[in-house]
């Protein structure tokens, strides 16, 4: 058969790979060069939705920047606008009340539980079951849910200001945050019963696109990708900002390394989101939901970085000011970039089907990528 | 290592290392393109220092001059720096690549170049990331000026 | 004209002999083809809108939602809605598409279940053809539909299209093999290909009772390698909408695109009539051996209906797996199939000779 195979005059070919195409979840273009289906390399295309959010911050004020952060990673929206806020404050050397600190940790939990759902319906379709894109949307509502009355958005939230939170929690917040965490424990099971156990998925997933420690963090992967490969590499764990530092939680550390332990790490992640919810909600200090700031924020003059964990991986905020009212320089260093500059590695000398797992595995939102 | 310690151990790399930045939170230091290859592998292979991870790469447009800002950490001994490179021909920046020491470099290099005109010589594919191949100027710098794309109020 | 539900023979032997006596016999037999044709269009039509309609709520059922409620009662015009749209939608073709295979593609995939379904007995004596050689002449022409499949394909002037095309090549020819094979473990007991003689083999109980594990197990594996042949999740490999868009299908719209899909759910029609018919009794009601009475209050049930039930029990078994399971690789499918349903399937018919040599059933 080899003989054969190596007398066969093969040619390899291109495809494209997007900017429309149903698994790239965006507009993100991948030249694939193909080998009848074999993968021999991946080219990203970005840019297709760059707007250059951070010229655009060059000319706004601190509490416009904020409003930008949202178009980026629209999935984790509240933690993006959260680390401007952390950075601004930052800057500001400015305590907020400790009701801020928890409810910004409440929600960021919840935002990536939301996050995290939607990206396991997906992960689902992307294999070709979609009803479970269905049930992640159907769990996914009822956080939405409770944003919408909190803060009367659905999806672009802006709930977070410098200096605190825009308005305080509903008083509904968190009979209902309790409400669903009821009902999402009895649905997690659910999702594992539907996918992780189903041996199709297995076999998808297991052993696809392995990615080693040491590649993880020379590519700068970061979030639960990078801890399927035992990176640890949780900014909640390492520098702990908001209300972590006095939750108890687990860091996800899987050492395999492939698209299964990528699932699992998120899987397990939404068990550990419930828990710092559960360990909160019923502890929310009462006090001021804003500190005190002026109308017109300058910082000093100076540089300040700021590092959140967003749902896929992290979010660094880095603001060069020169003491006007608007940032010298803003730069988001989004995660998916640089998870995205993985793919590559990853997919080397696997299938179409494949690359397409990894990618769902990877939790890409071209927003993010492109900013 | 503490700051202190990271300090002492840059200035045995390369003596002219800058620390006047002020330290907010990591260590700061500004070096000139010249020594940016001998610290970066120094900085990465050095066991005392091993710094692995970059976790941001970024260009700034200081009028005056060009820099460019790694912001590295080291997953091992849990230490981070800024490393800037100040680059004093503004019309035509070139500093060497170092995205064959860490790899996340090569699209951050990309963008670097794509939006501030920042050329990293030896790159193995420096092409613009984000704009359009015939895109012209650098929209980053602060003197661009696109009276079609950009709204001013 | 004597008109019975249970037994349609004597009910098309006088229409036949009427049209002969009324016309010469060479215009009556051709009027009676022509009557046979409207009707099985008609019933494809109508098998296509159900289906299409069935599938949907279906998979709402599966997905926890109501699925089409707007259109007519409970959304059941939903689909009539759906092929108006389609008729009125531009026939889009790619440039430098090969337009006469383009064409002609939707047409050879259509072909091949309009021919199989000729062959299906829905009731006693309610079938066009009874070739002798039935189940043989059923598993020949369906093959002809990956033709189609590979023309449209190749003819899109598309990469998309064509590795979808190839994926459905390699998977119809690999898993055609399981068919045929699980078929005939049931024609080894039966001993016959005429599907109208297999039907009544079954009068003293269905095969899948009478032939016991053997019997279970060609059933299992005739539903996965027919879920496969037409091109069905888990299986759907050809379309895999999220790796290669649509598969051989991505350039055709309009009605084009509707004899695609028609021809899909036509194919899973058949595949359940045949499953139903060989492992089930097709339109034989539930017998057990010789016990009078039950036998008897199951007579009660008109054949047409027993036939309908069983048909839709597989077909939902078929949505089931659609909507339940994610899609495999190309080359773990062809895995399953060379590397375990293909010896299994050989040790079974041997197995079943065994059965059927030692009277070791039903």
């Amino acid at each position: 058969m080899e003989e054969v195979a190596q007398n066969i005059e093969t040619q390899e070919y291109f495809i494209n790979m997007g900017p429309q195409h149903p698994s790239t979840h965006g507009v993100l273009r991948l030249m694939l060069t193909l080998d009848g289906e074999i993968i021999k390399k991946v080219q990203p295309h970005l840019g297709y939705i760059h707007r250059s959010i951070e010229k655009m911050c060059e000319k706004d004020s601190y509490q416009q920047v904020v409003h930008l952060t949202d178009r980026m990673d629209y999935l984790g929206c509240h933690i993006n606008n959260e680390a401007v806020c952390l950075t601004v404050e930052k800057g500001l050397e400015l305590e907020v009340p400790d009701r801020v600190k928890v409810i910004r940790t409440i929600i960021s939990e919840l935002t990536r539980l939301s996050s995290h759902q939607l990206w396991w319906g997906v992960m689902g379709m992307d294999l070709g079951a979609i009803t479970t894109f269905l049930y992640g949307f159907r769990d996914r509502e009822m956080i939405t849910d409770i944003f919408e009355e909190t803060c009367g958005a659905r999806l672009t939230m802006n709930y977070n200001v410098p200096g605190g939170l825009m308005f305080d929690i509903h008083p509904n917040f968190q009979n209902r945050t309790k409400q669903f965490l009821e009902h999402f424990k009895k649905k997690l099971p659910e999702y594992d019963k539907l996918l992780t156990g189903n041996v199709i998925f297995t076999e998808r997933t297991k052993g696809i696109g392995y990615l080693s420690k040491e590649d993880a963090i020379s590519y700068g992967v970061t979030g639960p990708s990078a801890r399927a490969s035992g990176f640890s590499c949780d900014v909640r764990k390492k520098n702990p900002y908001s209300a972590y530092d006095r939750v108890d939680f687990k860091e996800i550390l899987f050492t395999e390394g492939d698209c299964f332990a990528r699932y699992q790490a998120r899987i397990a992640e939404m068990w550990e989101s419930m828990k710092i919810i559960e360990q909160l909600i019923d502890n929310i200090p009462e006090g001021e939901y804003k500190a005190k700031t002026k109308a017109v924020i300058k910082l000093p003059p100076g540089e300040y970085y700021q590092r959140v964990e967003t749902p896929r991986g992290e979010l660094g905020v880095y603001i060069i000011s020169d003491n006007k009212k608007n940032p010298y320089r803003v730069k988001f260093r989004s995660p998916g970039f640089s998870n995205l500059s993985a793919l590559d590695k990853m997919a080397r000398g696997f299938k179409i089907a494949d690359l397409v797992a990894i990618m769902s595995t990877l939790d890409l939102v071209i927003p993010d990528i492109d900013r | 290592m503490t700051n202190e310690d990271l300090k002492q151990k840059i200035l045995t790399i390369v003596p002219s290392a800058d620390f006047t930045d002020p330290v907010y939170e990591f260590l700061n230091v500004t070096i000139l393109p010249a020594d940016l290859r001998k610290l970066a592998e120094q900085l990465n292979s050095d066991p005392d220092l091993s710094f692995d991870y970059m976790f941001c790469l970024t260009g700034v447009d200081w009028v005056t001059h060009m820099m460019v800002v790694y912001h590295l950490y080291s997953t091992k001994n849990d230490h981070t720096v800024v490393m800037k490179v100040k680059i004093d021909d503004r019309g035509n920046p070139e500093v060497e690549t170092l995205c064959d020491i860490w790899k996340t470099a090569e699209f951050h290099e990309r963008e670097a170049y794509d939006l501030f005109g920042i050329k990293f010589l030896n790159h193995p594919d420096l092409r613009r990331i984000f704009l359009e191949d015939d895109w012209v100027g650098y929209p980053m710098r602060k003197d661009y000026v696109d009276e079609v794309n950009i709204v001013e109020l | 004209m004597g008109f019975s539900i249970y037994d349609f023979s004597d009910f098309i032997n006088n229409i036949h002999a009427f049209l002969i006596e009324t016309f010469s016999p060479a215009i009556g037999n051709i009027i009676g083809m022509a009557i046979v044709a409207v009707c099985f269009l008609g019933f494809i039509a109508l098998l296509g809108l159900s289906l299409v309609y069935i599938e949907r709520k279906v998979c709402a059922l599966f997905q926890q939602r109501l699925g089409p409620m707007r259109v007519g009662k409970w959304g059941t015009a939903q689909t009539v809605a759906d092929i108006i749209k389609l008729i009125f939608k531009e026939p889009l073709m790619t440039k430098d598409s090969d337009k006469f295979l383009f064409n002609l593609a939707p047409f050879i995939v259509m072909i091949a279940p309009v021919m199989a379904i000729s062959l299906i007995p829905f009731a006693s004596g309610l079938q066009a053809v009874d070739f002798d050689i039935g189940i043989f002449f059923i598993v020949a022409v369906s093959s002809i539909g990956v033709t189609g499949i590979l023309l449209a394909g190749w003819s899109s002037n598309n990469k998309y299209s064509l590795i979808g095309a190839m994926r459905s090549g390699a998977q119809i020819v690999s898993y055609e093999l399981s068919v045929i094979l699980s078929l005939l473990t049931i024609v080894v007991l039966s001993g016959s290909l005429q599907l109208s003689v297999i039907v009544e083999s079954q009068r003293e109980g269905w095969w899948i009772f009478r032939g016991h594990i053997p019997a279970i197990i060609a059933f299992i594996i005739f539903i996965v390698a027919s879920t496969a042949e037409s091109n069905r999740g888990p299986f759907d490999m050809a379309e895999a909408e999220s790796e290669i868009t649509a598969g051989f299908h991505t350039e055709y719209s309009g009605i084009k695109f509707a004899y695609f899909f028609l021809a899909e759910y036509v194919n899973m029609f058949i595949i359940a009539a045949v499953g139903a018919t060989i492992f089930f009794g097709g339109w034989m009601p539930l017998h057990i051996g010789n016990i009078e009475f039950f036998n008897n209050a199951m007579d009660l049930i008109p054949p047409v209906i027993w036939f309908f039930m069983k048909v839709s029990a597989i077909i939902f078994l078929l949505m089931w797996f659609k909507w339940t399971f994610p899609r495999l690789r190309i080359d773990q499918m062809l895995t399953l199939e060379w590397k375990y349903l293909l010896p299994l399937n050989i040790m079974n018919i041997l197995l079943m000779s065994l059965v059927v040599l030692t009277d070791f059933h039903f």
